[in-house]
């Protein structure tokens, strides 16, 4: 059962071969034998899941089932859920009830899915390896030596490892894509606004995005129409329809366009990513699409725009951790400036405090126009870029990041970390949508494949995925460390 | 733009953070390359190019002035450190 995708585990159940509660039973047992070597949870959650899924029996048996009823996800720990703790990876948050749910923890709910529990993540998000969470590292799966990715680290690696078949999270800078093509899963970060932003924790308001992470494009296609559509609680997100994202799964390609960014192949690129990137391309030109070179001149400035852009918005956002309303408090304060400091150091980590020590300088007087100013002038420029790309071809293709996943604790430096997120960055800053489908290994350590498209391409993305997983087995490869211990 | 001691702790007082020393050193230090990495922007042109702060070109929607939220005072005193006849506690403020 565990390495099945979301839609065969629906026929499965549709057919009557096993229920929702055996299938939730499976899989508890799994997290409970396999997690203690991956720490992908933080918060399992045994009773909630299980009268979930007897719920979801139940309303079968009704006849009363819609296409998700009765499936297993797992929740990122930035989603708000109502009376179980949500913590965003953070010693801030490890008290933290919420009262109420997330607009996407609402709608999967609504839609009939079992949440399994709360994945582990980079504290706020702030990080691409998932070990900058109070709770500790996460492992990959294909390798207990490397890192998962992040900030979704978690998320990914307990779809990979086949404890859950798909897990939601969330996108600032790379954060599902990059841990989706470390992991060698399938995830998708919707354009800005395609999903509520309501209840979950904020990082960087203007960038974050959730999206699904799952073992195919036709489950992120189930997945992002559940979670998508207009909320009133998040003034940022579209009043725009929600299309069937899996009806156009099946469209042939002949004919389309793609663009490859030359700056995405250029220094830096680890040469058997590369080369795995380039086969997919062939894949596709097997399949009647035409490619060219493209350009995105101002590639190189992303990052730079971005740990300005980010970190400010961040030390704004997270000035609402005061010690006062929730959250951690610092004993014996003596007096409010004393509660504040001492909370907020004592609650918050060393990559957060970084971030929000930036952020603030350089939304300080006296900078704000150098950075902050400069930053949103560069944005625009990188917005303009891909705009400008898809006026030439439909889709563009590159590698998800320019390594595969590396060693825990070989990235000491923040800069060097920051560095990794080259390739996805970009996309944030000009709210596009993007995915990564798995295209191969280096060794033991998956590969992904970056497609991106204009805004509100998700389902021409999606179909532009599945295609390509309908010509290759890449996604169906599960690691040693999930089948040793069927 | 070079950062010194002094900015590190002025920032951290900003952000009410509170830092040793020590800590602020090693700051000084990470935070000086990031601030290096950064100013590679300014080497770009942007002059004339309008600031983007959010991705889509949307206008904020509005509403109408109506009251649609509840009272739910207790129920996020909840998750609060300290509260008391539904006021949250902090340390004496004025003497």
């Amino acid at each position: 059962m565990h390495d099945k995708t979301l839609a065969e585990l629906a026929r499965s159940l549709e057919a009557g071969e096993f229920s929702s509660r055996e299938l939730t039973q499976h899989l508890l047992g799994r997290i409970d034998r396999l997690d203690g070597k991956l720490n992908s949870f933080i918060t399992v959650t045994y009773d909630q899941a299980l009268a979930a899924a007897d719920a979801a029996d139940k309303a079968r048996a009704a006849g009363e089932a819609d296409l998700l009823t009765g499936l297993p996800l797992a929740l990122k720990d930035i989603f708000c859920t109502q009376d179980i703790k949500t913590t965003a990876g953070s010693r801030m948050l490890d008290n933290f009830i919420s009262p109420y749910d997330a607009t996407v923890v609402e709608k999967l709910k609504a839609a009939g899915t079992v949440s399994l529990g709360k994945t582990n993540m980079d504290e706020f998000a702030m990080g691409s390896s998932n070990e900058n969470s109070h709770y500790g590292a996460v492992k990959n799966p294909w390798d207990l030596t490397a890192v998962p990715g992040g900030s979704s680290g978690g998320s990914a690696a307990a779809v990979a490892a086949g404890l859950v078949p798909a897990a939601i999270g969330t996108d600032t800078g790379g954060s599902i894509r990059q841990p989706a093509a470390f992991c060698g899963i399938t995830g998708l970060k919707p354009t800005y606004g395609r999903v509520s932003r309501y209840g979950m924790i904020a990082y960087a308001s203007s960038l974050d995005q959730a999206g699904p992470m799952a073992r195919s494009a036709e489950d992120c296609a189930l997945l992002l129409g559940a979670m998508a559509g207009h909320d009133l609680r998040d003034s940022t997100c579209v009043a725009r329809g929600v299309p069937d994202y899996t009806e156009e799964l099946d469209t042939p390609l002949a004919g389309l366009k793609i663009g490859l960014p030359r700056e995405y192949f250029g220094d830096g690129l680890d040469p058997q990513v590369e080369a795995a990137v380039r086969d997919a391309i062939k894949v596709y030109e097997s399949l009647g699409a035409s490619v060219r070179e493209v350009s995105l001149p101002h590639t190189h400035y992303a990052i730079p725009a971005y740990y300005v852009i980010a970190p400010a918005e961040a030390s704004s956002n997270l000035s609402r951790y005061d010690g006062v309303r929730f959250g951690h408090r610092c004993a014996n304060p003596a007096d409010l400036i004393d509660l504040y400091k001492r909370s907020r150091a004592e609650g918050f980590g060393d990559e957060v405090k970084r971030r929000i020590l930036i952020g603030t300088h350089t939304l300080s007087e006296g900078f704000f126009d150098a950075y902050y100013k400069k930053a949103q002038q560069v944005r625009r420029l990188i917005r303009q870029d891909f705009l400008d790309a898809f006026e030439e071809v439909d889709v563009l293709m590159g590698p998800a990041s320019p390594t595969p996943a590396f060693d825990l604790g070989a990235k000491k430096d923040p800069v060097s970390m920051y560095l990794q997120d080259i390739y996805t960055i970009a996309i944030n800053l000009a709210g596009i949508p993007g995915m990564s489908v798995p295209a191969g290994f280096a060794g033991s350590r998956p590969i992904g494949l970056q497609i991106l498209g204009s805004h509100f391409t998700e389902a021409r993305l999606l179909n532009v995925a599945h295609q390509f997983q309908q010509a290759t087995d890449w996604h169906r490869q599960r690691p040693a460390f999930a089948e040793e211990n069927a | 733009m070079a950062l010194e001691h002094a900015d590190v702790q002025r920032a951290a007082h900003l952000a009410r953070l509170g830092l040793t020393d020590d800590e602020a050193a090693r700051y000084v230090d990470d935070l000086g390359r990031i601030l290096e990495m950064v100013d590679m922007l300014q080497g770009l042109d942007t002059e004339g190019v309008a600031p983007l702060a959010h991705p889509l070109d949307v206008t904020q929607r509005l509403r109408a002035d109506e009251v649609t939220e509840s009272d739910q005072r207790s129920c996020f005193q909840r998750c609060a450190p300290a509260v008391e006849n539904g006021l949250y506690l902090v340390p004496r403020v004025v003497e």
